[in-house]
């Protein structure tokens, strides 16, 4: 049986950056960086949000032996377009947070937004992965089509 | 690292996706993305697979169908919130694209559905016109 999910991986261009973005503008912590000299320098660099400690973002860059130079490129230019992910994190306060991170500049490809499941708003990590932050709220879909063809 | 191309062109994308109600042209959307305007049509095509002038349609439409599911705004209300002009045209647009029109769609498909449980990016995604669908 399998417990929970305890690493998602993220590719992104530059790890420095990435660990800056995720750190500084998110306010996420740093897990692990590690970088193993006898695997060429490959970095292991983990990090997450600090009420989560279960739960961790691996931040990769697809760099060679692991990955051959033309398959990075390939698969950078998917994520410089944003055709990679996206997550979902959630917040207790969608629209104070989306401002904070728009006052860190955060890049925010959405506002938040009301929808049934909650205050929704997107936002991209400078690779161009998207991000959304969503306030969910609680609601059942059967009772509101029940109160609708009631007329409420 | 210098960003690519990509990521510049996806900066006018977003663009489309947070400002679809302003009148939005190719020299705005070339400027976000650091290129011409002749070199921004040609190379957003390449990159996603259809025009603009197609994203920023269907982000309008995807916006509109949503207006007219879960509010009580009007047809002209909600053809100017998404970008439109004219009732006219966003009528006419919405029912080549969507099938039906405006009222029509807001009498069969208002109020909470099943579908509202998707996430709003997973929408947006599939919301999109295919290829070739006008």
């Amino acid at each position: 049986m399998i417990d929970a999910i305890s690493h998602v991986g993220v590719w992104v261009d530059d790890q420095d950056e990435a660990k800056a973005f995720y750190t500084e503008k998110l306010g996420f912590e740093v897990r692990e960086d590690a970088t193993l000299e006898e695997f060429g320098g490959y970095r292991w660099l983990t990090v997450g949000p600090p009420g989560q400690p279960d739960v961790n973002i691996i931040l990769s860059a697809p760099v060679p032996p692991a990955i051959d130079a033309e398959t990075a490129k390939q698969l950078m230019a998917l994520v410089n377009k944003g055709a990679m992910g996206p997550g979902i994190f959630r917040t207790g306060d969608c629209r104070k947070t989306a401002k904070e991170l728009q006052e860190r500049g955060v890049e925010f490809t959405q506002e938040p937004d009301e929808r049934f499941y909650g205050i929704d708003a997107g936002f991209r990590d400078p690779s161009g992965n998207e991000w959304r932050l969503v306030q969910p709220i609680e609601y059942d879909i059967e009772t509101l089509q029940r109160a609708q063809a009631n007329g409420g | 690292m210098a960003a690519a191309l990509e990521r510049h062109l996806l900066r006018a994308r977003d663009l489309v996706d947070s400002r679809y109600g302003e009148p939005l042209d190719l020299r705005r959307l070339a400027r976000e993305a650091h290129v011409s305007p002749r070199h921004f049509s040609r190379s957003f095509r390449r990159v996603f697979g259809e025009t603009p002038y197609q994203y920023l349609l269907s982000r309008r439409l995807e916006r509109a169908r949503h207006l007219l599911r879960t509010t009580q705004m009007s047809v002209a209300e909600i053809c100017l919130e998404v970008g439109f002009t004219s009732v006219g045209s966003f009528t006419t647009t919405f029912r080549r694209h969507v099938g039906v029109a405006p009222t029509t769609f807001r009498q069969a498909h208002g109020g909470p559905s099943p579908a509202d449980r998707v996430p709003l990016c997973f929408v947006k995604a599939w919301a999109r016109q295919p290829q070739g669908s006008g």
